[in-house]
């Protein structure tokens, strides 16, 4: 009976995805997956393993106020850190749920073996996911911490997992010491892989992470024999794993590349940069911006960080109003997590329809009267084209000095997280507006207004 | 034959989540991913049977503490979702203004 509710749940959770697919029906989509969740968590209820109801009650609204608390209040830039956090408890969950599975009676090795996995990667994406929100939030530092011993520990770690693993398989207790050495190593584990990641790269971990809060749960499904568990972490793993493979690529980097550059040093580009810097003032930039027929605007996570997100929804209308084609262009890693720029733009009420893809956005680049970056460095990086010897050469950039004018909004001469030089800042038809960038737009908007 | 079958749902999903994420668009990678993150919760499932089957203290306290964790994934990013979808209009409603 519990399985036919299941299959519901399943069904629904499949439904719910696919309509997330396309932003008219997204809504319904999620909700739909809710209400999965809902019968699955209340056919369980119902069934009649359950014999004790106070604690699940008790718990059950401590976590809802918890999240429903996070939900409500947290800021839109702060949103990379929530999903981390969300991703982590997540990952401790299913952890606890292998961790009590061993209760029951006669443990086979298979179960022993999917225990383990469900620990091990609950661990790691607790202790991990715990870190990426340090890094993001700034409570840490976001670059990579890199010691020279760190292959080492991190190899020496996993061997330990490894060996403890079998021994655990081939005798599982849960009276075990060997089980609490377990989980302490891979709580280890988790922040040792996540330490040496720099925030640029942070998109990537969280995907990651995401995939593997999945693959817990999973693990979890196993190791207590239901399929619900499978289903849905098998969904999400897979979630997690292709929005990892997208980002990967937008970066140009294998994912070993990602979770392992930490360990050697970053190559620099030995090509000196030719030109001058030719900053402009916000009256100036007024006047060309009225004369524009085509703007484009390119964010990075520097709008995030300078809260401007409503300041360029406004100053997108003004020049509308002016007779402008507005649009904005959104590199697949600009930001803190895949989509952030898109939901902060959401969040200011742009018009999801104007803001395009890389892909679409780089055809479309000639037309173009002003290409105007706002907080974004690497992502519109002429270098990731033309010098083979940069860091980052190979990426996929938006080509903004095909445009006929690029703006760049910037704080100071500073590199972009990769740390590596930008010779868009000096390119010919480039013009920098030093300043926040929310000052500087807030600004022009004043001009248009007045 | 019980791992066998359980190993063919694993394969099985995956394959159809793959086909199915594959196809979300770049603006809604967000939404996806905490949507996703809400679904991992499904550990609440399992979470309850070990609070509540009286397998002695120990299990039901991790049990317990599983429950509340997991019902912070759930019911935190099914909430966060939907509010960020919320916000992804076509005509933008300051416009009319």
């Amino acid at each position: 009976m519990i399985n036919v509710v299941y299959v519901i749940a399943a069904a629904l959770f499949i439904f719910g995805l696919k309509m997330l697919g396309s932003p008219d029906s997204a809504k319904r989509g999620n909700l739909l997956s809710s209400v999965g969740m809902l019968i699955a968590v209340l056919a369980t209820l119902f069934d009649q393993q359950i014999l004790s109801y106070t604690w699940i009650v008790v718990c059950v609204i401590i976590g809802s106020g918890i999240g429903a608390y996070a939900a409500r209040t947290v800021q839109m830039t702060g949103m990379p850190e929530m999903v981390a956090l969300f991703n982590g408890s997540g990952g401790i969950a299913s952890l606890l749920v292998g961790w009590a599975a061993l209760y029951h009676a006669d443990i086979s090795a298979f179960v022993a073996f999917t225990v383990l996995l469900s620990i091990v990667i609950g661990g790691v994406t607790f202790t991990g996911s715990l870190i990426a929100w340090g890094k993001l939030s700034e409570k840490m530092p976001s670059k990579a911490i890199v010691f020279n011993s760190q292959r080492l520990v991190n190899g020496a770690l996993i061997a330990a997992i490894l060996i403890l693993g079998i021994m655990f398989c081939n005798n599982p207790s849960v009276s075990s010491p060997v089980l609490i050495l377990i989980i302490l190593l891979s709580l280890a584990f988790g922040i040792m892989a996540v330490i040496p990641i720099g925030g640029a790269d942070m998109p990537v971990v969280i995907s990651l992470l995401n995939s593997y809060s999945g693959l817990a749960a999973c693990a979890a499904g196993f190791a207590i024999d239901n399929n619900i568990l499978i289903v849905a972490g098998a969904l999400v793993g897979s979630a997690g794993i292709i929005l990892t493979n997208i980002m990967c690529k937008a970066m140009n980097r294998s994912l070993g590349h990602v979770l392992f550059s930490g360990f050697s040093a970053v190559k620099q580009s030995t090509k000196v940069i030719e030109g001058e810097v030719k900053p402009i003032s916000v009256d100036d930039a007024y006047l060309i911006l009225e004369a524009a027929g085509n703007v484009m605007f390119v964010p990075g996570y520097g709008m995030a960080v300078a809260q401007a997100q409503h300041a360029v929804r406004e100053l997108g209308e003004l020049l509308e109003k002016n007779g402008c084609e507005v649009s904005y262009a959104i590199h697949p890693v600009a930001g803190r997590m895949p989509g952030h720029m898109n939901v902060l733009l959401a969040e200011a009420n742009v018009s999801y329809d104007q803001l395009i893809e890389m892909d679409d956005a780089n055809p479309r680049m000639d037309m173009v009267d002003v290409a105007i970056v706002i907080g974004a460095n690497d992502v519109v990086n002429p270098a990731a084209n033309e010098d083979d010897t940069s860091p980052i050469y190979g990426m996929p950039v938006i080509e903004v000095p095909r445009a006929r004018t690029v703006f760049v909004l910037k704080r100071s001469m500073a590199a972009g997280f990769s740390g590596v030089d930008n010779p868009l800042f000096f390119g010919e038809n480039t013009r920098m507006i030093f300043g926040d960038a929310k000052a500087t737009i807030t600004g022009l908007v004043a001009e248009f207004k007045g | 034959m019980d791992a066998i079958y359980l190993l063919f749902i694993l394969m099985l999903s995956i394959f159809l989540g793959f086909e199915i994420i594959s196809k979300v668009p770049a603006t809604l990678h967000t939404p996806l991913m905490s949507g996703a993150n809400a679904i991992s919760g499904i550990t609440l499932v399992g979470a309850v049977t070990s609070a509540g089957a009286e397998l002695g203290g120990t299990a039901t306290f991790l049990g317990a503490l599983a429950v509340i964790f997991a019902t912070v994934n759930v019911v935190g990013g099914y909430m966060v979702t939907d509010r960020m979808l919320g916000m992804f209009r076509k005509k933008p409603a300051g416009a009319a203004k």
